[in-house]
């Protein structure tokens, strides 16, 4: 066995391991650190294809954002995992049925003529500095347009969560400095009452 | 790899607009109270601007491309652009009366509303499977978060809501699809892809299954049955100058961008594509047509109607390739941009009229609030009997000429029965869009509020209206100028 092979079998071992540890682990909180691992151990097989650029982005994205996110939500809610496990068994056939029909198509596709093809030939060099070159130059105006999706996203986020609490007294320093003494002083004047 | 330096003046409508739209966002965080009434002065210049831009920058009749290929500006990006502008521009003024009463008119609303023309904007220069992917999300991420818009009003949440999980999910229709043609061709350029001569016996099954994904995902997103679900729902969720919006330019733009893939792209394959987009259109003719007589609403059976009329958008599209016959093509491609910009112009005219007789408090979406509108204003209900007559199809309205054209090109591809269910289907649908006129002419009113809008909105909707029966009358100009765009880009 070459060292590829043996680090494959590793980071792929350690896929298995985080993918089994997530469906069957009782913790929410413990599942999402099994996800992090399987994540992880894909990176590791990405890294081994020579696409260093892809696994890089799996885990920044994934284990740095996503699932720590994820983690934040799992924790924040009060999980009733009793409730979530009702009713396993009555459901069993139904997703045996749907794991059985996806792991038949899956046989299916992966053996037939369709892809089964050459391996694309491993490219020389960095693939992130391709990735970067080609993002820069050739595909600029998509890169631009997908900032464009962000800004976006920003202003609906912003618009459809943000609300100005009106329950809330807050102090505004600009009011205070500008306020003129009629507005706080009210001179009223009142006839002499007559005796 | 050498790497020339794009054309920005192609690009230079679309800057315009994305700066105006940044700028607004600014204006919405910063801007002090009284600066509010600017947002829609810079919106409307903007769409102005970027109108003049267009016709100045690219009245070159020739097919221009920059950057690599990936965008290209003919004279069908130059049409549906013109209209996009158009509809957009038109939109603001009768959506503006309607928001400012209710507290929504905000430079995010506007910053929105030109995100979401950007978006158009690239629909229809795209020449990339990856740019319109992500011209397709930038409009509608920004349609789904003007549906939701007023928040507080859970009609509008929940229309938002349905409306942004069934858009994600044909996004997703759309990409899966997009990424087994790229396993299939190896390439996501469009015209690489239409000269990839011979696909391996294998990939041709890929490839076909990509589409079926493809077609899924544009019929979805022009409303078409069975991926309709959610159209009634939404438009009638919606703020009604949101509905009027989402009824009017995106339509042109999933035009654009059906024409590009499907004719452009994949012409080759149309013996794939073609049959999809019969089916597709004949269920959305009979069906939109059959259901909008149940709506008691407003809103709902003009959306159920516009489904109808996607319908023959895409029946147009379906039939334009006969056994490689040139001609047939031209004729059924040109009578379908046609017909999508007639129907963009009478959208606008039908919801405008709802903003209309809308008012704080009053919506105006039901059937029962059009009830004696000849009593209120005897030229607004006239304008209602022409934009009625004109969705309907009666002679000498100038949606009559646009069912004619498709129908002729239905006919001269051989499909009678086709024709002939799309006639009689237009004869059910006539009940309804009658029915609106007798209840504004034959009805007692059920309240007699007078009609409040700006002088602007009536200036402008009377236009459109008159637009209406003026094309009707002389249909020659705007046939022609579809006919010439088809000419010039095919």
């Amino acid at each position: 066995m070459d060292v590829v092979s043996f680090v494959f079998t590793l980071f792929a071992f350690f896929l298995l391991l985080g993918a089994l540890g997530t469906v069957f682990s009782r913790n929410p909180v413990a599942a999402a650190m099994w996800l992090v691992l399987t994540f992880f151990s894909a990176g590791g097989v990405w890294l081994l294809l020579q696409a260093e650029f892809l696994a890089l982005t799996l885990v920044l994205v994934y284990v740095g954002a996503v699932m720590v996110l994820f983690l934040f939500v799992v924790m924040m809610l009060d999980l009733n995992l009793a409730k979530l496990r009702e009713g396993f068994w009555h459901n069993a056939p139904l997703a045996l049925l749907v794991g059985g029909a996806l792991a038949i198509e899956l046989y299916l596709m992966l053996t037939s003529p369709a892809f089964h093809r050459a391996a694309a030939p491993a490219v020389a060099g960095s693939n992130t500095k391709m990735i970067g070159e080609v993002l820069y130059t050739v595909y600029a105006y998509p890169f631009e347009v997908a900032a464009m999706i962000l800004v976006v996203a920003m202003i609906a986020a912003v618009t459809l969560t943000h609300r100005k609490r009106s329950d809330v007294r807050v102090v505004k320093p600009e009011e205070q400095i500008a306020v003129k003494a009629s507005e706080r002083l009210k001179v009223v004047s009142l006839p002499a009452e007559k005796e | 790899m050498a790497l020339e330096l794009p054309n920005f003046a192609l690009l230079a409508p679309q800057i315009v607009i994305a700066l105006a739209a940044l700028v607004l966002m600014t204006a919405g965080a910063f801007a002090r109270e009284r600066w509010r009434q600017w947002n829609y002065v810079v919106a409307q210049l903007a769409v102005i601007v970027a109108t003049l831009l267009t016709v100045f920058t690219s009245g070159d009749p020739r097919v221009q491309t920059t950057f690599g290929g990936i965008f290209l500006v003919d004279w069908i990006t130059l049409v549906v652009q013109l209209f996009i502008y158009l509809s957009v521009f038109a939109a603001l003024i009768y959506g503006r009366f309607y928001l400012i009463e209710r507290g929504l008119e905000r430079a995010e609303y506007y910053a929105l509303v030109l995100l979401s023309l950007l978006g158009m904007q690239i629909l229809t220069v795209a020449n990339h499977l990856l740019l319109f992917y992500l011209g397709l999300e930038l409009m509608s991420l920004a349609l789904y978060a003007l549906v939701a818009f007023d928040r507080n009003h859970a009609l509008r949440a929940e229309a938002g809501m349905k409306y942004f999980v069934l858009g994600a999910l044909a996004s997703g229709l759309i990409l899966y699809g997009l990424s087994l043609i790229y396993g299939a061709t190896a390439t996501l350029s469009l015209p690489e892809i239409s000269s990839v001569a011979a696909l391996r016996p294998g990939d041709e099954r890929v490839f076909g299954f990509g589409l079926a994904f493809l077609v899924a995902g544009i019929a979805f997103k022009f409303g078409a049955v069975p991926f309709h679900m959610w159209v009634a729902d939404v438009y009638h969720g919606a703020p009604t100058p949101v509905t009027l919006l989402l009824a009017s330019a995106p339509k042109l733009a999933a035009f654009a961008l059906a024409f590009r893939l499907l004719v452009f792209g994949f012409f080759e394959y149309a013996h794939y594509w073609q049959p999809m987009l019969m089916v597709v259109a004949v269920a959305s003719i009979v069906l939109g047509n059959l259901a909008a007589i149940a709506q008691k609403n407003l809103k709902r059976m003009l959306a159920y109607s516009g489904i109808s009329h996607v319908g023959f958008i895409l029946l147009g599209l379906a039939v334009g390739v006969v056994e490689g016959n040139h001609q047939l093509a031209l004729n059924a491609y040109s009578a379908t941009l046609f017909y999508a910009i007639v129907y963009a112009v009478m959208s606008l005219a039908s919801f405008g009229l709802i903003l209309l007789m809308a008012r704080s408090g009053f919506e105006a979406e039901w059937l029962d609030d059009v009830k004696g509108l000849n009593q209120k204003s005897p030229w607004f209900a006239a304008m209602l009997l022409i934009t009625m007559f004109s969705l309907a199809g009666v002679p000498f309205f100038v949606g009559f000429f646009a069912k004619l054209a498709v129908l002729q090109a239905v006919v001269a591809a051989g499909y009678l029965w086709v024709a002939v269910l799309a006639v009689v289907m237009s004869l059910i649908g006539a009940f309804y869009y009658l029915r609106v006129v007798k209840l504004a002419y034959f009805d007692e009113p059920t309240e007699r509020q007078p009609l409040i809008a700006s002088s602007e909105t009536r200036v402008l909707l009377s236009g459109n209206a008159l637009a209406l029966a003026l094309f009707g009358l002389m249909p020659q100009g705007l046939m022609s100028l579809a006919a010439y765009a088809m000419i010039a880009s095919l």
